[in-house]
């Protein structure tokens, strides 16, 4: 069984350890509720340290890393990120990550679960020759989450942190520590992501707490991380999207570039040419329902159209959503689909939850 | 460590049975609320009141965030009572499991299933604290 560097600190502030892909985690320490809303409402911290780090450098290594992955590497500026797929060849997703335009090489933060299939899957197709190395050990992650989180990490550090504009990183002193800090996340506010080395993980989060208490600093675990996420529509890997479904039908075409070349390509332009057969859709639930991933997903007939992938009852919403498969004829905004046990629900645009503070348009995105 | 409350008889389903004259007071226990975390509804139907069922019949179920569980009855009986409060409010159940988080009253049929039932250190060996 793998552990944080803040494994420690989840015990210390009563988090309810689970099992997650082998790895020691909180799912949460107060309530899910209590933790998703304080995101929503202020700020919550989050040990993403269980993502796995992969840096890719050497001769030719962006050539290498917008071969393996969807977006385009080349029109990210400095310290720029983006978000993308990794592909097989028949178009099935590998993975998704987020990848930094960093000086010199390139940082790929993978799911917990794939670091090894990735890691596999980058050095197999490394026909550049370029350094791959697995960092996810020597780097921890934490995300700070929530519309108060700029005004709150401004307490430990000089930097004007405005500066750092969405999907945008620098490198910063925060309590003195010499960090990454980008403004990402996987909650649909504003926020932003730390990474600095594992040595320093305790004395971090002791400096947050100690501020944080003024300030309402909540810790906040894998449950409330995943209704956030699945609130705003983003998907899971293992859950929404995995080997078996490829990112046009994955809603993910906004990081799929055709005008260059990478692995999956060509099964990615056959797929559009011949048609999606089915598309994830967001699915609302009418009051107190909760819909479960591997739900199947009927029409009035009661015809078998699909399947649920990820399913909740939101707390910020106060009903049930879900993502899911639905057959490319029923796909349709409007479209009211049936669960067992009379379980009714309709299409609805994503996200599900429209007023986050995340700060996409800012200039220079 | 869970809440295990003495002179309360316990089901292998984590329910509580309080026992007041014929009448008996169930619940979920404080280990099944941590196993559960957040609750979101119970679903117990009011069409329940005024039947009789037997011991280990499902009366509902619970539907947390992450997990769905059903509901068994620990003996058999008729159902008097459905807590409204917990039906409203079910995080009741999370934070007072053993008080103002109790689910249903029924009048007791038999009183000898109660030997079936676990105590409190019964119940603390079954959970494994």
């Amino acid at each position: 069984m793998k552990k944080t560097p803040f494994y420690e600190k989840h015990l210390e502030f009563n988090g309810k350890i689970i099992n997650f892909f082998s790895y020691l985690m909180p799912i949460s320490y107060s309530s899910i509720k209590e933790e998703v809303l304080a995101v929503r409402n202020n700020c919550g911290l989050f040990d993403v340290s269980h993502m796995g780090r992969i840096e890719v450098s050497g001769k030719n290594y962006k050539e290498f890393v917008n071969y393996l992955i969807t977006n385009d590497v080349f029109s990210l500026k400095e310290y720029q990120a983006c978000y993308a797929c990794m592909l097989y060849e028949d178009g099935g997703i590998v993975d998704d990550l987020v990848c930094y335009n960093l000086p010199e090489r390139i940082l790929l933060v993978v799911n917990c679960a794939n670091v090894e299939k990735d890691f596999a899957h980058i050095v197999k197709n490394n026909k550049f020759g370029c350094q791959v190395k697995n960092i996810s050990d020597d780097i921890c992650q934490l995300a700070l989450q929530g519309k108060g989180a700029e005004s709150f990490l401004a307490k430990f550090t000089d930097f004007d942190l405005s500066q750092i504009n969405f999907y945008y990183a620098k490198t910063i002193k925060i309590l003195g520590i010499p960090m990454l800090v980008s403004r990402t996340g996987y909650t649909g506010e504003d926020g932003f992501e730390l990474y600095f080395e594992s040595q320093y993980a305790h004395f971090v989060w002791d400096g947050f707490f100690e501020k944080g208490k003024e300030f309402n600093l909540l810790p906040c675990g894998l449950g409330a991380r995943d209704m956030l996420r699945l609130e705003m529509g983003y998907c899971l890997y293992g859950q929404d999207i995995d080997a078996d479904k490829n990112p046009l039908e994955a809603n993910l075409s906004f990081v799929v570039r055709f005008n260059k070349d990478f692995i999956g390509k060509e099964a990615l332009l056959k797929i559009k040419e011949n048609g999606l057969k089915r598309k994830l859709c967001g699915i609302k639930f009418d009051g107190k329902v909760i819909p479960r991933r591997k739900e199947k997903i009927y029409d009035e007939a009661k015809r078998e159209i699909g399947f649920i992938t990820s399913g909740t009852f939101s707390f910020t919403l106060n009903y049930g959503i879900a993502l899911g498969y639905l057959a490319i004829d029923y796909s349709q905004t409007g479209n009211k689909v049936y669960l067992e046990g009379g379980k009714i629900g309709e299409i609805v645009r994503l996200p599900f939850y429209q007023n986050g503070s995340i700060k996409k348009f800012k200039k220079g995105v | 460590m869970s809440l295990v409350l003495d002179g309360l008889y316990y089901t292998k389903t984590h329910e509580w049975l309080k026992v007041e004259d014929d009448i008996g007071i169930i619940g979920i226990t404080d280990f099944a609320q941590k196993e559960l975390q957040d609750i979101v509804y119970f679903g117990i139907e009011e069409t329940l009141l005024g039947k009789t069922l037997r011991k280990n019949e499902k009366f509902g179920y619970v539907e947390a965030v992450k997990t769905a569980s059903d509901l068994y009855l620990p003996v058999s009986g008729e159902i008097i009572e459905i807590n409204k409060e917990i039906i409203d409010n079910p995080v009741l159940a999370n934070q007072d499991p053993y008080g103002r988080g109790w689910l249903i009253k029924i009048k007791i049929k038999d009183k000898e299933e109660l030997k079936d039932l676990l105590n409190s250190e019964e119940y603390k060996k079954h959970i494994g604290e």
